[in-house]
């Protein structure tokens, strides 16, 4: 990594949730009374450290509730840390769940200039990448529709390709590639391929190893809010196969409380 | 750590999460102004009337008020010009209690985005107000047309009156607005009191009373108490700008009425610096709240 300047520094952070089981004085008070906890601290990460390059692309690794979520949300800014730093270079953009700037009830061609300035666009780039969003996302005569009346894949479409069209610095992708046709996947693949050739950034977090040990060159892997293995993506996808194996064996599907990131 | 170090003496790497606050809104104005549309056509998505909406809710505010307090109570006969009296200030109670409520709920309203993508927060509580002005402009509208059918004459007092008693709304509105929309994410209690207080707020204004009355019948403490409330200072304000004028000028407004109204903004203004530390210390753990 020597030589290339830092995209991404993620330096000893650590992040807890406070699990409140009361909320209401009523709640509280029966809980009291038979001295059961209030609340639960709960660390979803610990101490994480990560550097990642301009240019690298990286997937984040991990079985549900081990962190890279909420690693990711760190990242682009949704939640400060509670120690530790992040600092970025260049425009952010988040894929962190689809289409959580969409709005049901404007139509396509709305949602395209309110999603485009929520990604950081200005009105004069999105007037100038309309045709090629629109086309991306083949949305064709529903463009004038509210996105309400869209299929799920048409939905998922249009924020893609919104998002990929505001030519981030660093692209944070989180398990949008699970849904969408195949066809459509497969052209976002491609699209991010692309997009890696131009030498930008790119962090993935999704669970379907084939694809990250295509796309990404460099896997971290975590495990209770720690890294266990950081370095080539080959390695860590196995790491996932194998503890996912060991979760299958082992559980009688017992839910850990870590969903509390989202 | 090498590349933390380096890092830090970087100055293109920044933190992704930096505040930024109100002068972060006014920078992104270009996302604040799609917001506010988004707001309104989303508002009135499927309904007939539309805006039209804006111009019902005051009209029925006002038939009430006006047959209950103006005819039934008299109130008709005691102030000269009774239905613009009470448009005025009926006008900018609904300005306040709206935006008080709309900003309240905006970041929670917002759950998906506040969630997922990093913007100012800000930007929620700044629209509502912004939809409420919008909201307010029809009102006025129907005022000043009343008002000029009445003999109401430009004047720079009548309009310095008007622009300095909604400068002092919207400041305490979007002041304490920020605070609310903040507590409203960690306690939803917030909305019952904010329910409560335009109750009072509507009631505690010369709106259906004339000041005068509050200062004939109550003791003195009380109705320093009563003016010291900026709204109060506020509705005056509104009245003296587009009723006083039509009248035959006897009616009396609270010595100092300008001064005090001043003291009121510089203390909404306060009111909005402590409401946006408030925001901006609260809305670092906005994201996994919702």
């Amino acid at each position: 990594m020597t030589g290339t300047p830092p995209a991404v520094v993620v330096d000893s952070v650590t992040k807890r949730f406070t699990l409140r089981h009361a909320r209401s004085i009523k709640d509280m008070t029966v809980r009291a009374l038979r001295r059961e906890t209030l609340r639960e601290r709960f660390t979803a990460l610990d101490e994480v450290s990560v550097g990642i390059g301009v240019g690298e692309a990286v997937a984040l690794l991990g079985v549900n509730g081990s962190g890279k979520s909420t690693l990711l949300k760190i990242v682009s800014g949704v939640m400060p840390p509670d120690s530790g730093t992040v600092r970025v270079r260049g425009r952010i953009a988040g894929l962190i769940e689809v289409g959580a700037g969409l709005h049901p009830d404007l139509s396509g061609r709305e949602n395209v200039f309110l999603n485009g300035a929520i990604l950081g666009m200005d009105r004069a780039e999105t007037l100038r990448k309309f045709d090629s969003i629109v086309g991306f996302a083949e949305i064709g005569r529903f463009l004038d529709q509210p996105v309400r009346f869209y299929s799920s894949g048409m939905f998922m479409r249009l924020a893609f390709s919104i998002a990929v069209h505001t030519d981030p610095d660093v692209f944070l992708i989180d398990e949008v590639l699970a849904v969408g046709d195949p066809l459509f996947r497969q052209k976002c693949i491609e699209r991010l391929h692309e997009y890696r050739a131009s030498g930008r950034t790119m962090v993935i977090v999704a669970h379907d190893a084939k694809l990250l040990r295509q796309l990404c060159t460099r896997g971290v892997f975590l495990e209770q809010g720690r890294v266990l293995w950081d370095g080539d993506i080959a390695t860590a996808t196995d790491l996932l196969v194998r503890k996912r194996q060991e979760r299958r064996g082992t559980q009688p599907a017992h839910s850990r409380p870590a969903e509390a990131g989202r | 750590m090498t590349v933390a170090a380096e890092s830090a003496a970087d100055p293109e790497l920044v933190d992704p999460g930096r505040g930024g606050g109100l002068r972060e809104v006014v920078r992104r104005r270009y996302l604040l102004r799609l917001i506010v549309r988004r707001e309104l056509r989303a508002r009135y998505q499927g309904s007939l009337l539309g805006l039209g909406w804006s111009y019902v809710r005051p009209a029925a505010h006002f038939a009430v008020f006006f047959f209950v307090a103006g005819i039934f109570l008299r109130m008709s006969e005691q102030v000269e010009h009774f239905p613009i009296f009470m448009f005025s200030a009926l006008v900018l109670v609904s300005f306040f209690n709206e935006t008080l409520i709309n900003t309240t709920h905006s970041v929670v309203g917002n759950a998906p985005l506040v969630r997922k993508v990093y913007l100012p927060r800000e930007l929620f509580p700044v629209a509502s107000l912004l939809v409420s002005c919008v909201h307010l402009l029809p009102g006025l509208a129907i005022v000043l047309t009343v008002a000029l059918v009445w003999g109401w004459t430009f004047s720079f007092a009548a309009v310095g009156s008007a622009l300095l008693g909604f400068a002092l709304t919207a400041t305490l509105g979007i002041g304490l607005g920020l605070i609310c929309a903040a507590l409203h994410v960690f306690y939803r209690d917030t909305e019952k009191v904010v329910d409560i207080t335009t109750l009072f707020v509507t009631w505690s204004v010369p709106m259906i009373y004339p000041w005068t009355v509050v200062r004939d019948t109550a003791p003195g403490w009380a109705l320093d108490l009563y003016l010291a409330n900026p709204l109060v200072d506020a509705v005056l304000l509104f009245e003296r700008a587009f009723w006083w004028p039509t009248t035959s000028g006897s009616a009396a407004f609270p010595p100092n009425l300008t001064r005090d109204a001043l003291i009121s903004l510089a203390g909404a203004v306060c009111l909005l610096v402590l409401g946006q530390l408030v925001f901006a210390r609260l809305q670092r753990r906005f994201a996994e709240e919702l």
